[in-house]
Protein backbone atom coordinates (compact mmCIF):
# COMPACT_ATOMS: atom_id res chain seq x y z
CA UNK A 1 0.00 0.00 0.00
CA UNK A 2 1.48 3.25 -0.92
CA UNK A 3 1.08 6.61 1.19
CA UNK A 4 -0.37 9.03 -0.19
CA UNK A 5 1.98 11.40 -2.41
CA UNK A 6 -0.01 14.77 -1.80
CA UNK A 7 0.68 14.83 2.32
CA UNK A 8 4.60 14.38 1.24
CA UNK A 9 6.92 16.99 1.36
CA UNK A 10 10.60 17.55 0.42
CA UNK A 11 12.96 18.36 3.06
CA UNK A 12 16.20 19.89 2.14
CA UNK A 13 19.33 17.61 2.80
CA UNK A 14 22.25 19.03 5.23
CA UNK A 15 24.86 20.46 3.73
CA UNK A 16 27.64 20.50 6.88
CA UNK A 17 30.25 21.32 4.29
CA UNK A 18 28.85 24.75 3.36
CA UNK A 19 29.14 26.00 6.94
CA UNK A 20 32.19 24.65 7.10
CA UNK A 21 33.76 26.12 4.33
CA UNK A 22 32.07 29.33 5.47
CA UNK A 23 33.54 29.37 8.57
CA UNK A 24 37.46 28.60 7.44
CA UNK A 25 36.74 31.55 4.60
CA UNK A 26 35.63 33.96 7.63
CA UNK A 27 38.59 32.47 9.58
CA UNK A 28 41.77 32.96 6.71
CA UNK A 29 39.88 36.61 5.95
CA UNK A 30 40.08 37.77 9.66
CA UNK A 31 43.75 36.69 9.48
CA UNK A 32 44.44 38.64 6.10
CA UNK A 33 42.84 41.82 6.92
CA UNK A 34 44.71 42.05 10.98
CA UNK A 35 47.94 41.28 9.07
CA UNK A 36 47.39 43.82 7.04
CA UNK A 37 45.63 46.39 9.54
CA UNK A 38 48.91 46.01 11.87
CA UNK A 39 51.39 45.97 8.90
CA UNK A 40 53.15 48.78 7.87
CA UNK A 41 50.35 50.37 5.60
CA UNK A 42 49.85 54.05 6.26
CA UNK A 43 46.09 53.60 5.56
CA UNK A 44 45.30 57.56 5.49
CA UNK A 45 48.07 57.77 2.78
CA UNK A 46 46.56 55.31 0.58
CA UNK A 47 43.33 57.20 0.97
CA UNK A 48 44.89 60.88 0.55
CA UNK A 49 46.96 59.43 -2.98
CA UNK A 50 43.65 57.73 -4.35
CA UNK A 51 42.39 60.67 -5.78
CA UNK A 52 45.93 62.28 -6.72
CA UNK A 53 45.81 64.69 -10.12
CA UNK A 54 48.97 62.80 -10.58
CA UNK A 55 47.55 59.23 -10.10
CA UNK A 56 44.27 60.47 -12.05
CA UNK A 57 46.00 61.51 -15.10
CA UNK A 58 47.90 58.19 -15.32
CA UNK A 59 44.24 56.64 -15.08
CA UNK A 60 43.22 58.46 -18.04
CA UNK A 61 46.11 57.60 -19.94
CA UNK A 62 45.90 53.97 -18.96
CA UNK A 63 42.30 53.65 -20.19
CA UNK A 64 43.32 56.15 -23.09
CA UNK A 65 45.40 53.87 -24.30
CA UNK A 66 43.52 50.35 -23.49
CA UNK A 67 40.78 51.99 -26.16
CA UNK A 68 43.15 53.38 -28.50
CA UNK A 69 45.49 50.06 -28.38
CA UNK A 70 42.74 47.97 -29.03
CA UNK A 71 40.80 49.56 -31.48
CA UNK A 72 44.23 49.59 -33.58
CA UNK A 73 44.42 45.56 -32.58
CA UNK A 74 41.06 44.96 -33.54
CA UNK A 75 41.21 46.55 -36.82
CA UNK A 76 44.83 44.79 -37.68
CA UNK A 77 43.31 41.66 -36.19
CA UNK A 78 40.12 41.30 -38.45
CA UNK A 79 42.16 42.58 -41.40
CA UNK A 80 44.83 39.80 -41.06
CA UNK A 81 42.42 37.40 -40.13
CA UNK A 82 40.21 37.84 -43.74
CA UNK A 83 43.46 38.12 -45.47
CA UNK A 84 44.61 35.23 -44.22
CA UNK A 85 41.10 33.47 -45.30
CA UNK A 86 41.50 35.17 -48.93
CA UNK A 87 42.17 32.96 -52.07
CA UNK A 88 44.95 35.43 -52.63
CA UNK A 89 48.43 33.68 -51.78
CA UNK A 90 50.33 36.91 -51.18
CA UNK A 91 47.42 38.24 -48.84
CA UNK A 92 47.99 35.04 -46.88
CA UNK A 93 51.50 35.16 -46.94
CA UNK A 94 51.19 38.41 -45.33
CA UNK A 95 48.67 37.84 -42.64
CA UNK A 96 51.06 34.80 -41.67
CA UNK A 97 53.88 36.75 -41.59
CA UNK A 98 52.46 39.57 -39.70
CA UNK A 99 51.20 37.01 -37.02
CA UNK A 100 54.70 35.18 -36.78
CA UNK A 101 56.59 38.12 -36.45
CA UNK A 102 54.68 40.09 -33.80
CA UNK A 103 53.64 37.13 -31.48
CA UNK A 104 57.37 35.35 -31.98
CA UNK A 105 58.74 38.33 -30.33
CA UNK A 106 58.23 39.77 -27.06
CA UNK A 107 56.34 43.01 -26.73
CA UNK A 108 58.98 44.63 -24.34
CA UNK A 109 61.52 44.22 -27.15
CA UNK A 110 58.88 45.59 -29.61
CA UNK A 111 57.67 48.40 -27.26
CA UNK A 112 61.49 49.35 -26.87
CA UNK A 113 62.20 49.25 -30.83
CA UNK A 114 59.29 51.39 -31.49
CA UNK A 115 60.88 53.70 -28.89
CA UNK A 116 64.25 53.99 -30.38
CA UNK A 117 62.96 54.37 -34.00
CA UNK A 118 64.70 57.20 -34.56
CA UNK A 119 68.15 55.07 -34.30
CA UNK A 120 67.35 53.53 -37.38
CA UNK A 121 65.25 55.82 -39.13
CA UNK A 122 66.48 59.68 -37.89
CA UNK A 123 63.40 61.67 -40.26
CA UNK A 124 60.31 59.99 -41.16
CA UNK A 125 57.75 61.12 -43.93
CA UNK A 126 56.26 60.40 -47.43
CA UNK A 127 58.76 62.19 -50.06
CA UNK A 128 57.62 65.08 -50.81
CA UNK A 129 54.49 65.55 -49.42
CA UNK A 130 55.53 65.64 -45.58
CA UNK A 131 58.80 64.81 -43.25
CA UNK A 132 59.49 65.28 -39.62
CA UNK A 133 62.14 64.33 -37.21
CA UNK A 134 61.34 60.83 -35.86
CA UNK A 135 61.70 61.63 -32.37
CA UNK A 136 59.23 64.22 -32.88
CA UNK A 137 56.61 62.01 -34.28
CA UNK A 138 57.17 58.69 -32.09
CA UNK A 139 56.36 60.37 -28.77
CA UNK A 140 56.20 57.54 -25.72
CA UNK A 141 52.55 57.43 -26.39
CA UNK A 142 52.45 56.93 -29.91
CA UNK A 143 55.30 54.36 -29.39
CA UNK A 144 53.28 52.92 -27.03
CA UNK A 145 50.00 53.25 -29.04
CA UNK A 146 51.85 51.40 -32.03
CA UNK A 147 53.41 48.21 -29.88
CA UNK A 148 50.91 47.45 -28.02
CA UNK A 149 48.46 47.95 -31.14
CA UNK A 150 49.85 46.18 -33.75
CA UNK A 151 50.92 43.50 -31.06
CA UNK A 152 47.66 43.07 -29.83
CA UNK A 153 46.45 42.47 -33.50
CA UNK A 154 48.78 39.53 -34.28
CA UNK A 155 46.92 38.03 -31.19
CA UNK A 156 43.64 39.05 -32.67
CA UNK A 157 44.05 37.98 -35.95
CA UNK A 158 44.04 34.54 -34.57
CA UNK A 159 41.03 35.12 -32.44
CA UNK A 160 38.70 36.58 -34.89
CA UNK A 161 39.91 33.80 -37.61
CA UNK A 162 38.62 30.89 -35.10
CA UNK A 163 35.38 33.39 -35.01
CA UNK A 164 35.06 33.31 -38.91
CA UNK A 165 35.53 29.26 -39.11
CA UNK A 166 32.87 28.68 -36.26
CA UNK A 167 30.13 30.43 -38.68
CA UNK A 168 28.74 27.43 -40.65
CA UNK A 169 29.69 27.82 -44.77
CA UNK A 170 26.07 27.93 -45.54
CA UNK A 171 25.72 31.40 -44.54
CA UNK A 172 27.86 32.70 -46.63
CA UNK A 173 26.83 30.64 -49.57
CA UNK A 174 23.12 32.22 -48.62
CA UNK A 175 24.77 35.55 -48.89
CA UNK A 176 26.70 34.55 -52.02
CA UNK A 177 23.23 33.24 -53.31
CA UNK A 178 21.49 36.79 -53.32
CA UNK A 179 24.27 38.32 -55.38
CA UNK A 180 26.60 39.71 -52.65
CA UNK A 181 30.45 39.44 -53.04
CA UNK A 182 32.87 37.46 -51.13
CA UNK A 183 34.08 40.43 -49.52
CA UNK A 184 30.48 41.91 -48.55
CA UNK A 185 29.09 38.76 -47.40
CA UNK A 186 32.10 38.55 -44.96
CA UNK A 187 31.57 41.70 -43.54
CA UNK A 188 27.61 41.37 -43.82
CA UNK A 189 26.41 38.54 -42.96
CA UNK A 190 30.13 35.96 -41.44
CA UNK A 191 31.63 38.90 -39.50
CA UNK A 192 28.55 39.90 -37.15
CA UNK A 193 28.05 36.32 -36.47
CA UNK A 194 31.09 35.46 -35.79
CA UNK A 195 30.88 38.17 -33.07
CA UNK A 196 29.94 36.03 -30.36
CA UNK A 197 32.56 34.05 -30.64
CA UNK A 198 34.88 36.90 -30.59
CA UNK A 199 33.60 38.81 -28.11
CA UNK A 200 34.46 36.66 -25.00
CA UNK A 201 38.30 36.77 -25.95
CA UNK A 202 38.89 40.14 -26.81
CA UNK A 203 36.86 40.88 -23.80
CA UNK A 204 39.39 39.10 -21.85
CA UNK A 205 42.35 40.56 -24.09
CA UNK A 206 41.13 44.29 -23.15
CA UNK A 207 41.35 43.40 -19.17
CA UNK A 208 44.93 42.22 -19.88
CA UNK A 209 45.83 45.51 -22.42
CA UNK A 210 44.57 47.51 -19.37
CA UNK A 211 47.27 45.84 -17.09
CA UNK A 212 50.09 45.54 -20.10
CA UNK A 213 49.84 49.37 -20.38
CA UNK A 214 52.03 48.75 -17.41
CA UNK A 215 54.85 47.76 -19.31
CA UNK A 216 54.84 50.80 -21.52
CA UNK A 217 56.28 52.43 -18.17
CA UNK A 218 59.92 51.50 -19.97
CA UNK A 219 59.33 53.83 -22.10
CA UNK A 220 58.49 57.03 -20.13
CA UNK A 221 54.63 56.29 -20.90
CA UNK A 222 53.06 58.00 -17.72
CA UNK A 223 49.94 55.21 -17.25
CA UNK A 224 49.18 54.73 -13.60
CA UNK A 225 52.03 52.67 -12.42
CA UNK A 226 54.43 54.96 -13.90
CA UNK A 227 53.26 57.66 -11.97
CA UNK A 228 52.92 55.59 -8.93
CA UNK A 229 56.42 55.21 -8.75
CA UNK A 230 57.01 58.69 -9.33
CA UNK A 231 55.50 59.08 -6.90
CA UNK A 232 57.25 56.84 -3.94
CA UNK A 233 60.67 57.45 -5.61
CA UNK A 234 59.96 60.88 -4.11
CA UNK A 235 58.19 60.34 -0.75
CA UNK A 236 59.01 56.36 -0.25
CA UNK A 237 55.64 55.22 0.33
CA UNK A 238 56.00 52.28 -2.05
CA UNK A 239 53.12 49.95 -1.19
CA UNK A 240 50.47 52.43 -0.47
CA UNK A 241 50.90 53.78 -3.69
CA UNK A 242 51.20 50.54 -4.88
CA UNK A 243 48.15 49.73 -3.20
CA UNK A 244 46.44 52.98 -4.90
CA UNK A 245 47.52 51.55 -8.23
CA UNK A 246 46.65 48.35 -7.87
CA UNK A 247 42.81 49.63 -6.54
CA UNK A 248 42.26 51.46 -9.67
CA UNK A 249 43.89 48.98 -11.73
CA UNK A 250 41.33 46.62 -10.58
CA UNK A 251 38.06 49.20 -10.64
CA UNK A 252 38.96 49.75 -14.69
CA UNK A 253 39.29 46.05 -15.31
CA UNK A 254 35.68 45.24 -12.92
CA UNK A 255 33.94 48.43 -14.99
CA UNK A 256 35.40 46.79 -18.48
CA UNK A 257 34.09 43.25 -17.64
CA UNK A 258 30.35 44.71 -16.76
CA UNK A 259 30.95 46.10 -20.32
CA UNK A 260 31.38 43.02 -22.13
CA UNK A 261 28.48 40.70 -20.47
CA UNK A 262 26.42 43.69 -21.36
CA UNK A 263 27.75 43.45 -25.03
CA UNK A 264 27.46 39.40 -24.79
CA UNK A 265 24.01 40.16 -23.93
CA UNK A 266 23.04 42.61 -27.23
CA UNK A 267 25.17 39.72 -29.35
CA UNK A 268 22.89 36.61 -28.37
CA UNK A 269 19.66 38.04 -30.27
CA UNK A 270 18.09 35.70 -32.82
CA UNK A 271 19.96 32.96 -30.53
CA UNK A 272 19.31 32.99 -26.49
CA UNK A 273 15.67 33.97 -27.93
CA UNK A 274 15.98 30.10 -29.23
CA UNK A 275 12.44 27.95 -28.64
CA UNK A 276 10.84 31.40 -27.13
CA UNK A 277 7.43 31.70 -29.06
CA UNK A 278 7.54 34.55 -31.35
CA UNK B 1 17.19 29.27 -77.43
CA UNK B 2 16.90 27.59 -73.45
CA UNK B 3 16.56 30.02 -70.35
CA UNK B 4 19.06 27.64 -68.70
CA UNK B 5 21.26 25.73 -70.73
CA UNK B 6 24.24 22.62 -68.96
CA UNK B 7 26.49 21.62 -71.17
CA UNK B 8 29.02 18.96 -70.63
CA UNK B 9 29.32 19.86 -67.33
CA UNK B 10 32.24 17.84 -64.94
CA UNK B 11 33.02 17.88 -61.58
CA UNK B 12 35.52 15.90 -59.05
CA UNK B 13 35.62 16.91 -55.30
CA UNK B 14 39.06 15.08 -55.04
CA UNK B 15 39.20 11.50 -56.37
CA UNK B 16 35.02 11.54 -56.15
CA UNK B 17 33.23 12.50 -59.66
CA UNK B 18 30.05 14.07 -59.07
CA UNK B 19 28.92 15.12 -62.62
CA UNK B 20 30.62 13.38 -65.56
CA UNK B 21 29.38 15.18 -68.77
CA UNK B 22 26.02 16.58 -67.69
CA UNK B 23 23.73 18.43 -70.31
CA UNK B 24 20.44 20.14 -69.50
CA UNK B 25 18.36 22.23 -71.33
CA UNK B 26 15.71 24.15 -68.71
CA UNK B 27 13.02 26.29 -71.21
CA UNK B 28 11.37 29.35 -69.73
CA UNK B 29 8.51 29.21 -67.28
CA UNK B 30 9.66 25.53 -67.14
CA UNK B 31 9.43 23.61 -63.60
CA UNK B 32 12.18 20.40 -63.87
CA UNK B 33 12.64 18.15 -61.06
CA UNK B 34 16.14 16.07 -60.53
CA UNK B 35 15.95 13.41 -58.82
CA UNK B 36 18.20 10.40 -58.07
CA UNK B 37 19.59 8.55 -54.84
CA UNK B 38 22.19 10.77 -52.91
CA UNK B 39 25.28 11.03 -54.16
CA UNK B 40 23.88 11.29 -57.48
CA UNK B 41 25.28 14.94 -58.21
CA UNK B 42 21.94 16.43 -58.00
CA UNK B 43 23.12 19.03 -55.73
CA UNK B 44 26.58 19.58 -57.46
CA UNK B 45 24.96 20.22 -60.45
CA UNK B 46 22.09 22.78 -59.50
CA UNK B 47 25.39 24.83 -57.53
CA UNK B 48 27.27 24.73 -60.72
CA UNK B 49 24.29 26.52 -62.43
CA UNK B 50 24.64 29.49 -59.94
CA UNK B 51 28.56 28.72 -59.89
CA UNK B 52 28.85 28.08 -56.34
CA UNK B 53 30.74 25.73 -57.45
CA UNK B 54 33.53 25.65 -60.20
CA UNK B 55 32.89 22.79 -62.53
CA UNK B 56 35.93 21.02 -63.79
CA UNK B 57 34.58 21.29 -67.59
CA UNK B 58 31.69 22.29 -69.40
CA UNK B 59 29.64 25.43 -69.05
CA UNK B 60 26.13 26.68 -68.05
CA UNK B 61 24.42 29.52 -69.75
CA UNK B 62 21.42 31.74 -68.69
CA UNK B 63 19.56 33.01 -71.68
CA UNK B 64 22.90 33.20 -73.40
CA UNK B 65 25.17 34.73 -71.14
CA UNK B 66 28.12 32.25 -70.14
CA UNK B 67 28.26 32.12 -65.99
CA UNK B 68 30.38 32.55 -64.48
CA UNK B 69 33.56 33.00 -67.36
CA UNK B 70 34.27 35.22 -70.61
CA UNK B 71 34.47 33.41 -73.64
CA UNK B 72 37.79 34.18 -75.76
CA UNK B 73 38.15 31.79 -78.63
CA UNK B 74 37.92 28.22 -77.11
CA UNK B 75 39.46 29.75 -73.78
CA UNK B 76 37.10 30.37 -70.55
CA UNK B 77 38.33 33.20 -68.83
CA UNK B 78 37.27 33.34 -65.02
CA UNK B 79 35.09 36.60 -64.53
CA UNK B 80 36.11 38.85 -61.20
CA UNK B 81 34.31 38.03 -58.16
CA UNK B 82 32.21 41.39 -58.43
CA UNK B 83 30.95 39.94 -61.87
CA UNK B 84 29.93 36.22 -60.83
CA UNK B 85 27.98 38.13 -57.86
CA UNK B 86 25.87 39.98 -60.25
CA UNK B 87 25.13 37.19 -62.66
CA UNK B 88 23.75 35.26 -59.33
CA UNK B 89 21.45 37.61 -58.80
CA UNK B 90 19.41 36.16 -61.58
CA UNK B 91 19.13 33.34 -59.95
CA UNK B 92 17.18 32.67 -56.54
CA UNK B 93 18.66 29.53 -54.54
CA UNK B 94 17.17 27.41 -51.59
CA UNK B 95 18.48 25.85 -49.46
CA UNK B 96 18.37 21.96 -47.95
CA UNK B 97 18.88 23.40 -44.38
CA UNK B 98 17.14 27.19 -45.21
CA UNK B 99 20.48 29.07 -44.35
CA UNK B 100 18.54 31.86 -43.02
CA UNK B 101 20.73 34.51 -41.13
CA UNK B 102 20.04 33.78 -37.72
CA UNK B 103 21.14 37.87 -36.50
CA UNK B 104 18.83 39.12 -38.91
CA UNK B 105 14.51 38.74 -38.31
CA UNK B 106 12.61 36.81 -40.91
CA UNK B 107 11.89 40.74 -42.79
CA UNK B 108 15.66 41.53 -42.38
CA UNK B 109 16.73 38.63 -44.29
CA UNK B 110 14.43 39.09 -46.93
CA UNK B 111 15.21 42.83 -47.32
CA UNK B 112 18.77 42.30 -47.14
CA UNK B 113 19.48 41.47 -50.83
CA UNK B 114 17.42 43.95 -52.35
CA UNK B 115 18.80 46.60 -49.83
CA UNK B 116 22.50 45.96 -49.84
CA UNK B 117 23.26 44.28 -53.51
CA UNK B 118 20.49 45.72 -55.72
CA UNK B 119 20.82 49.66 -53.28
CA UNK B 120 16.71 50.06 -53.29
CA UNK B 121 15.93 52.61 -51.02
CA UNK B 122 15.01 50.90 -47.11
CA UNK B 123 11.03 51.88 -47.64
CA UNK B 124 10.04 50.38 -50.93
CA UNK B 125 12.78 47.00 -49.82
CA UNK B 126 10.51 46.64 -46.82
CA UNK B 127 7.44 46.75 -48.13
CA UNK B 128 8.12 44.32 -51.38
CA UNK B 129 9.71 42.07 -48.32
CA UNK B 130 6.39 42.25 -46.19
CA UNK B 131 4.31 41.62 -49.29
CA UNK B 132 6.30 38.63 -50.04
CA UNK B 133 6.34 37.19 -46.89
CA UNK B 134 2.49 37.62 -46.75
CA UNK B 135 2.82 35.62 -50.27
CA UNK B 136 4.21 32.62 -48.16
CA UNK B 137 1.84 32.79 -45.36
CA UNK B 138 4.22 34.58 -43.00
CA UNK B 139 3.08 37.88 -42.69
CA UNK B 140 2.49 37.49 -39.06
CA UNK B 141 6.27 36.80 -38.16
CA UNK B 142 8.09 39.52 -40.25
CA UNK B 143 9.81 40.20 -36.80
CA UNK B 144 10.70 36.78 -35.93
CA UNK B 145 14.20 35.47 -35.27
CA UNK B 146 15.20 32.31 -37.29
CA UNK B 147 15.45 30.35 -34.49
CA UNK B 148 11.80 31.23 -32.73
CA UNK B 149 10.89 29.82 -36.34
CA UNK B 150 9.78 25.71 -37.11
CA UNK B 151 11.51 24.51 -40.17
CA UNK B 152 8.89 24.86 -42.58
CA UNK B 153 8.50 28.36 -41.61
CA UNK B 154 12.00 29.00 -42.11
CA UNK B 155 12.31 27.69 -45.45
CA UNK B 156 9.34 29.47 -46.82
CA UNK B 157 11.41 32.63 -45.52
CA UNK B 158 14.17 31.47 -47.48
CA UNK B 159 11.96 31.42 -50.76
CA UNK B 160 10.62 34.77 -49.78
CA UNK B 161 14.70 35.62 -49.50
CA UNK B 162 15.50 34.22 -52.95
CA UNK B 163 12.31 35.68 -54.44
CA UNK B 164 13.15 39.26 -53.25
CA UNK B 165 16.00 39.37 -55.77
CA UNK B 166 13.62 38.76 -58.52
CA UNK B 167 15.50 36.04 -60.18
CA UNK B 168 15.03 34.55 -63.76
CA UNK B 169 15.63 30.98 -62.49
CA UNK B 170 14.67 29.55 -58.88
CA UNK B 171 17.00 26.44 -57.70
CA UNK B 172 15.89 24.71 -55.05
CA UNK B 173 18.42 22.44 -53.51
CA UNK B 174 16.65 19.38 -51.92
CA UNK B 175 13.89 22.09 -49.92
CA UNK B 176 12.12 19.94 -47.68
CA UNK B 177 14.49 17.14 -46.89
CA UNK B 178 15.56 19.12 -43.63
CA UNK B 179 11.86 19.28 -42.38
CA UNK B 180 10.09 17.48 -40.05
CA UNK B 181 7.32 14.88 -42.18
CA UNK B 182 4.20 17.20 -41.15
CA UNK B 183 6.10 20.15 -42.22
CA UNK B 184 6.60 19.61 -45.43
CA UNK B 185 3.25 19.99 -46.95
CA UNK B 186 3.48 23.86 -46.22
CA UNK B 187 6.88 24.35 -47.87
CA UNK B 188 5.71 22.06 -50.90
CA UNK B 189 1.82 24.43 -51.14
CA UNK B 190 4.33 27.13 -51.48
CA UNK B 191 6.50 25.68 -54.40
CA UNK B 192 2.90 24.94 -56.12
CA UNK B 193 1.83 28.36 -56.09
CA UNK B 194 5.15 29.44 -57.88
CA UNK B 195 5.26 26.72 -59.90
CA UNK B 196 2.12 28.11 -61.41
CA UNK B 197 2.98 31.72 -61.61
CA UNK B 198 5.43 31.13 -64.59
CA UNK B 199 8.90 31.18 -62.76
CA UNK B 200 11.43 29.05 -63.77
CA UNK B 201 12.12 26.24 -61.55
CA UNK B 202 14.95 24.02 -61.12
CA UNK B 203 13.96 21.53 -58.16
CA UNK B 204 16.11 18.79 -56.68
CA UNK B 205 14.24 16.94 -54.15
CA UNK B 206 13.53 13.32 -53.06
CA UNK B 207 9.62 13.97 -53.26
CA UNK B 208 8.14 12.15 -56.16
CA UNK B 209 4.72 13.38 -55.85
CA UNK B 210 5.64 16.73 -56.31
CA UNK B 211 7.60 16.36 -59.05
CA UNK B 212 4.41 13.98 -60.80
CA UNK B 213 1.97 16.89 -59.64
CA UNK B 214 4.46 20.00 -60.71
CA UNK B 215 7.17 19.15 -62.95
CA UNK B 216 6.72 19.82 -66.02
CA UNK B 217 10.15 17.58 -67.01
CA UNK B 218 11.73 15.03 -64.35
CA UNK B 219 15.11 14.59 -64.70
CA UNK B 220 17.05 11.22 -63.11
CA UNK B 221 20.91 10.79 -62.23
CA UNK B 222 22.30 8.52 -60.85
CA UNK B 223 26.45 8.35 -60.26
CA UNK B 224 27.26 11.98 -62.03
CA UNK B 225 24.84 11.26 -65.15
CA UNK B 226 21.70 11.79 -66.35
CA UNK B 227 20.02 8.68 -66.87
CA UNK B 228 17.04 9.67 -68.04
CA UNK B 229 14.47 12.53 -68.56
CA UNK B 230 11.38 13.25 -69.87
CA UNK B 231 8.05 14.31 -69.35
CA UNK B 232 6.80 13.63 -65.64
CA UNK B 233 4.28 11.34 -66.36
CA UNK B 234 6.57 9.56 -68.49
CA UNK B 235 9.63 8.89 -66.77
CA UNK B 236 7.97 8.50 -63.02
CA UNK B 237 5.10 6.33 -64.58
CA UNK B 238 6.67 4.25 -67.14
CA UNK B 239 10.66 4.39 -66.59
CA UNK B 240 12.42 3.23 -69.38
CA UNK B 241 15.47 2.90 -67.57
CA UNK B 242 16.49 -0.22 -65.00
CA UNK B 243 18.25 2.58 -62.56
CA UNK B 244 15.32 4.66 -62.37
CA UNK B 245 12.34 1.87 -62.40
CA UNK B 246 14.90 0.39 -59.10
CA UNK B 247 14.98 3.94 -57.20
CA UNK B 248 11.03 4.74 -57.93
CA UNK B 249 10.40 1.09 -56.36
CA UNK B 250 12.45 1.78 -53.70
CA UNK B 251 11.12 4.94 -52.83
CA UNK B 252 7.48 4.75 -53.15
CA UNK B 253 8.14 1.02 -51.42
Amino acid sequence: MLPDARTLRVVQRRRPGRWLATILVLALLALVIRAFALGQIDWAVVGEYMTAPVILAGLVNTLVMTVCAMALGLALGVLAAVMSMSPNPVMVGVAKFYIWFFRGTPLLLQLLLWFNLALIFPRLGIPGLFEARTVDVITPFVATWLGLGINQGAYTAEVVRSGILSVDRGQAEAAQAVGMTRIQAMFRIVLPQALRVIVPPVGNEVVSMVKLTSVASVIQFSEILRNAQTIYYANARVIELLIVAAAWYLAAVTVLSLLQAMLERRLARGVATAGRPA
Amino acid sequence: MPMVAVRHLSKSFGAVRALTDVSLDVAKGEVVCLLGPSGSGKSTLLRCVNHLEKPDAGAVWLNGELIGYRRDGDRLLELPDGEVARQRQRFGMVFQRFNLWPHKTALQNVMEGPLRVLRRPAREARARAEALLARVGLADKADAWPAQLSGGQQQRVGIARALAMEPEVMLFDEPTSALDPELVGEVLAVMRDLARSGITMMVVTHEVGFAREVADRVVFMDAGTVVEEGPAAQVLGQPRQARTQAFLAAVLA
